[in-house]
């Protein structure tokens, strides 16, 4: 493969911005979740559907129930991934709170969230990362947690750095945490990532700029609560997350309570 | 009331092995449970190269046609915190698999209730929005199956090796040589 600067990348994310500006103006849908096929993405190429996706609209189908969790999926110190060693791991140590929904705006209880993140550095605490960063013996970087009643999770952490990757030269991921969720059915099932306000590198990831939207694009970044940050002790970033998809309304009487 | 805007999907990536993944993710079924089926196979790309960091997420119904599911999938020992594994009483319908170095993945389950199929969730490096997809079983009058020209529908049925034994490939993309999964929308 012949190397790609970042001016290239950068002309290819312009345009396909342009392409969906374009296809906005003349009538198309709001884009929310990126296109699957984003040349800017270079591991997309092979791992995209060429045929379109077929809809499901049955009301008996499987997908609009989903697995389901509960106390004896987590511990209390899954959601502090700062006590996870013996020692207190290196870097900012920050909260990330926000609330679970569904697109009506219901909260999703006691549901599963899953988040995984690089150290301080930048560098994740698995094999294939060789990223010449030092690893931290007391950060991991994996947490879980359940959603409250009002659909809150809540995780303590370290502000993750930005790492590189091998998309193009110089191509660097700006910070984030992984986010897995569930919904109450399997349609809405989420795998996301969580930025940080201001990033410098934002413009340049092909990643975060698949979202095209601006205004999707913009969810999925974090505001910083400086009435939630705890005085002495730790920042505070908020993050509101919204599953997409249907779910079949009977699943919610028998999962209550 | 207004809908509210949803939360864009972004990649896997590659670094969710160690937080995704857990102990007994491809065993739905109790250990050692007679009525036990294994469905497997490989996720290959558009080149019909085996694609080694897919993550497979399967629901599906219990034997008795709930779909409630159950907590306990992964288990966890208040002590060690280290996940135990499911207790074998309750069925929670739900597996996590990711693919092995050759693209491969197999599960252990019991036959769902009330449909012939499985419901598939592909997650992977490279792709930026999951797929959904259905491993059937057994072929059915079903309105998905139904509405679909064979050469596609093919791609949903899994293979029977033995009776016990289901082979389920999901293909990501055309490559002229070999057909692409029928990739589902829930709109
Ligand atoms: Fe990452």
């Amino acid at each position: 493969m012949t190397a790609l600067d970042q001016s290239q990348i950068d002309t290819e994310i312009t345009a396909a911005r342009d392409a969906y500006a374009k296809a906005l103006a003349d009538g198309a849908a709001v884009r929310h979740h990126p296109s699957r096929d984003y040349a800017p993405y270079r591991s997309s190429e092979l791992r995209h559907p060429k045929h379109a996706l077929v809809e499901v609209r049955d009301p008996e189908a499987v997908e609009l129930s989903g697995p389901v969790f509960g106390v004896t999926d987590v511990t209390d110190l899954d959601a502090d991934l700062t006590r996870q060693h013996t020692g207190e791991p290196i870097g900012e140590r920050i909260t990330v709170t926000g609330r679970l929904l569904d697109r009506d705006g219901k909260p999703i209880r006691g549901q599963l969230v899953e988040i995984w993140q690089a150290n301080a550095s930048g560098r994740y605490a698995h094999q294939r990362d060789q990223h010449p960063a030092p690893l931290d013996p007391n950060f991991t970087g994996v947490g879980r947690c359940l959603t409250g009643d009002d659909g809150t999770y809540r995780f303590t952490t370290i502000k993750p750095g930005p790492y590189p990757w091998r998309n193009h030269t110089n191509a660097w991921r700006p910070a984030h945490i992984h986010f897995s969720l569930f919904g109450t059915a399997f349609t809405q099932r989420l795998v996301t990532q969580m930025y940080f306000p201001g990033d410098p590198l934002f413009p340049y990831d092909p990643i975060l700029q698949a979202v095209t939207d601006d205004s999707a694009r913009g969810r999925l970044v974090a505001t910083y609560a400086h009435d939630r940050s705890s005085p002495e002790w730790s920042l505070c970033y908020r993050w509101d997350i919204v599953l997409d998809g249907p779910a079949a309304t009977w699943i919610e009487e028998g999962r209550d309570g | 009331m207004a809908e509210l805007a949803p939360t864009p999907s972004q990649t896997v990536g590659p670094f969710y092995g160690y937080a995704l993944p857990f102990p007994g993710g491809a065993d739905i079924a109790p250990a050692g449970h007679p009525g036990a089926i294994t469905v497997h196979g490989h996720v290959y790309d558009g080149a019909g190269a085996p694609v080694p960091d897919a993550l497979l997420e399967f629901w599906q119904p219990a034997p008795d046609g709930s779909r409630t599911g159950a907590p306990g999938s992964l288990r966890r020992d208040p002590v060690s915190g280290a996940v135990i594994g499911r207790h074998g009483l309750d069925f929670t319908g739900f597996a996590r698999v990711p693919t092995d170095a050759d693209g491969h993945y197999a599960i252990r389950t019991l036959p769902p209730g009330g449909v012939p199929y499985l419901a598939v969730c592909v997650f992977a490096r490279g792709l930026l929005h999951h797929l959904f997809t259905r491993a059937y079983l057994t072929d059915a009058d079903d309105p998905l199956l139904t509405a679909l020209e064979p050469r596609r529908r093919a791609t949903l049925i899994a293979i029977a090796e033995t009776e016990r034994v289901h082979r389920f490939d999901v293909r990501l993309q055309d490559n002229g040589a070999h057909e692409e999964t029928v990739f589902l929308d829930f709109p």
